[in-house]
C-alpha cells in the first residue's frame, strides 16, 4: 500500500512534467497545426540556462525565472525566424522545419557548449526529502507537483478570462473566423508561442531538477513523450494534453514499479501497446480538440 | 455620392476554377443589397473575398474610399466591415459571451464596448439569458443569432450577411428578416447572400444576379423580382 502511495507521488510529479510539455505542443498545434519538435531544444535552452546561472553563481531564484524566459524568447524568435516564412504550407514542411531547428539547435549546443553532459548546481533542499504519513517523498517530486498545478491554474485563469488567452482559443477551433473579428494572427502566433516557451522552461527547471545535469539532447525524448501523451489526449486539445501527461506518467512509473523483474526490459513497449490501446478505442484521444468535433457536425 | 463599398472586375479563384468572373457592383451607405443565384453562382466566394478570407485573384475593392484589395482579415472589422459567415461558424467551445467579447475584439474604447454589450443583449435576450453556455449547445436559430451579434459586437458601418436564414424554421427565418430591417433602420448598411429569394427581394432596396461567376442582372429589388435574369439564373440558363 505504501508502495502504491509512493508510486502514485512519482506518477503526478512525472506525469505533470509531461502534461505541461504536452500543453506546450498543444497550445501551438491547436492554433497552427504544427507539431513543434523543437520544442524540446526550448527546455534544453532553459536547462543551459540554470547551468551557466549556476556557474555565474546567480541564485536559484532567480535562475528559474530567467531560464523560463529564455525559453520564451527562443520561443517567440523561433516562431519568429523559422515558422513564420512556412506557416502556410502543408502540415507535413512545418513538421520537416521542426525537426530542422531542433537539429540546428543540438548542433549549436554540441559546437558552442560541449557534446557531454554539464552539471547544473542545484540548492540542496532540492535532493533532500520530507517524511508526511510514513512517505518518503523527495522535495524535487514536491517541487514538480506544486508547479504543475500552479501552471495548470495560470493557463486556466490564462486562457478563460483574459482576452488574448480567449482569443487563442477562438483561433484554435476557426482561424479564418477569428482573424475576421479582428484577431491578429501573428499575435495569437506569437502568444501561442511565448505560452509554449513558458511551459517548456517550466517542464525543464523540473526535468534538470531531477537529474542535476543538461546535454545537448537532453530535450529529444521528454518531447517525443510528451507528443505521445498529446496524441493519447486529443492532438490539439488542452485538456486532453493535460490527461494525456498524467497518464503516460502513471502508466511508465506504474510498470516500472509494479512489472516483474522478468519484464522490465519490456517495459517500454508495454506501455506503449497501452497507450496504442487506448487509441483503439478513442482514435481522436481521450478528449479531442474542438475544432475535430466541429468539423464532424 | 461616393459609395461606401465599390468592387471593379473583382475575380476569385479557387486552382484552376475560376469561381468569380470580374463582377463590379457598389453598396450605397444605409442600403440592404441582395446577391442572388443558384448554388456556385460565386456570391458567397464574392463576399469571402471582400474581407481578404480568400485571396483576389484580380481586381479592386475600395471601402470608404481606401483600396482594401490586399487588407488582411484581422484589419477590417477595426475599419467597420465584418461578414457573418455561411454556416454561422461560432466559436463552439466558447461561450455565448466569450464569442461576443471576441466580436468586440477590435474596440479598445470602454465605452463603446459597453454600448456594443448593450445593443446586442437588448436585440437578443436570449443571448443574454445564454451567455455562459457553450454556442456548440445552442439550436441553429440561437447560433445565427449570435453569429449576427457577434459581427455586430464590432460595430460595422457595412455588414455582410451570408446566407442567414439557412437551414432555420420558417418561423426563425421571419425573425431574422425582422432583425435585418430593424438593423437598417438604426443605421446599419447590409449586403445579403440569400438563397431565399422571395423574402431577400422583400426587404433589399437593390439586387445583384449572379450566374457562373458574373453578374447576369442588377436593379431595384422590386424589378428584379419580375425579371427574367433571375429566373433563368435559378433554372441554369446563362
Amino acid at each position: 500500500m505504501d508502495l502504491l502511495l509512493q508510486q502514485t507521488v512519482n506518477a503526478f510529479a512525472l506525469g505533470g512534467t509531461y502534461a505541461l510539455l504536452a500543453l506546450g505542443l498543444a497550445v501551438v498545434f491547436s492554433i497552427m497545426g504544427l507539431i513543434n519538435f523543437a520544442h524540446g531544444e526550448l527546455m534544453t535552452i532553459a536547462g543551459y540556462t540554470l547551468m551557466y546561472c549556476g556557474i555565474a553563481g546567480v541564485s536559484f531564484m532567480l535562475a528559474v525565472p530567467l531560464a523560463i524566459a529564455m525559453a520564451m524568447i527562443a520561443a517567440v524568435l523561433m516562431e519568429r525566424i523559422a515558422f513564420r516564412p512556412v506557416r502556410n504550407s502543408s502540415g507535413a514542411t512545418m513538421l520537416v522545419t521542426s525537426f530542422a531547428v531542433s537539429m540546428i539547435l543540438q548542433v549549436l549546443f554540441q559546437n558552442l557548449i560541449s557534446t557531454r553532459s554539464q552539471a547544473v548546481i542545484l540548492p540542496a533542499i532540492l535532493s533532500q526529502s520530507v517524511t508526511i504519513g510514513g512517505l518518503v517523498i523527495g522535495v524535487n517530486k514536491i517541487a514538480a507537483i506544486v508547479a504543475t498545478i500552479v501552471m495548470l491554474i495560470f493557463l486556466d485563469i490564462f486562457m478563460k478570462r483574459q482576452k488574448t488567452g480567449i482569443a487563442m482559443r477562438a483561433a484554435a477551433e476557426d482561424f479564418n473566423i477569428a482573424r475576421l473579428m479582428g484577431i491578429r494572427a501573428n499575435t495569437v502566433i506569437a502568444g501561442a508561442f511565448a505560452l509554449s516557451g513558458m511551459l517548456a522552461g517550466v517542464a525543464a527547471v523540473l526535468w534538470v531538477s531531477q537529474r542535476s545535469s543538461v546535454d545537448p539532447h537532453m530535450g529529444f525524448l521528454p518531447v517525443v513523450k510528451a507528443f505521445i501523451a498529446a496524441i493519447l489526449g486529443g492532438l490539439g486539445s488542452l485538456r486532453g494534453a493535460v490527461a494525456g501527461g498524467f497518464l503516460l506518467g502513471f502508466i511508465e512509473i506504474y510498470l516500472a514499479a509494479f512489472l516483474p523483474p522478468g519484464l522490465q526490459e519490456f517495459r517500454d513497449p508495454i506501455g506503449l501497446s497501452i497507450v496504442v490501446a487506448i487509441l483503439l478505442f478513442r482514435p481522436n484521444g481521450l478528449i479531442p480538440a474542438a475544432s475535430l468535433k466541429s468539423e464532424k457536425v | 455620392m461616393a459609395s461606401l463599398l465599390s468592387v471593379q472586375s473583382l475575380a476569385v479563384s479557387y486552382g484552376p476554377i475560376e469561381a468569380v468572373r470580374g463582377v463590379d457592383f457598389d453598396i450605397q451607405k444605409g442600403e440592404i443589397v441582395a446577391f442572388l443565384g443558384a448554388n456556385g453562382a460565386g456570391k458567397s466566394s464574392t463576399l469571402n473575398a471582400l474581407v481578404g478570407l480568400v485571396p483576389v485573384a484580380s481586381g479592386t475593392v475600395s471601402f470608404k474610399g481606401e483600396d482594401i484589395t490586399d487588407w488582411a482579415p484581422e484589419n477590417l472589422a477595426p475599419a467597420g466591415l465584418t461578414l457573418s459567415p455561411e454556416g454561422r461558424r461560432v466559436f463552439g467551445a466558447l461561450s455565448v459571451a466569450e464569442n461576443l467579447r471576441m466580436g468586440a475584439f477590435s474596440i479598445k474604447d470602454k465605452v463603446a464596448l459597453e454600448a456594443a454589450w448593450e445593443r446586442v443583449y437588448t436585440l437578443f435576450p436570449i443571448l443574454h439569458e445564454r451567455r455562459d453556455q457553450f454556442a456548440g449547445t445552442l439550436s441553429g436559430g440561437q447560433q445565427q443569432m449570435l453569429a449576427v451579434g457577434r459581427a455586430l459586437m464590432s460595430n460595422p458601418s457595412l455588414l455582410l450577411l451570408d446566407e442567414p436564414s439557412l437551414g432555420l424554421a420558417p418561423k426563425i427565418v421571419g425573425q431574422i428578416f425582422d432583425l435585418i430591417a430593424l438593423l437598417r433602420d438604426q443605421g446599419v448598411t447590409l449586403a445579403l447572400v440569400e438563397q431565399n429569394v422571395s423574402m431577400a427581394l422583400e426587404i433589399a432596396d437593390r439586387g445583384y444576379v449572379l450566374a457562373s461567376g458574373k453578374i447576369v442582372a442588377s436593379g431595384p429589388a422590386a424589378e428584379l423580382a419580375r425579371s427574367e435574369a433571375l429566373k433563368s439564373a435559378y433554372l441554369g440558363g446563362e
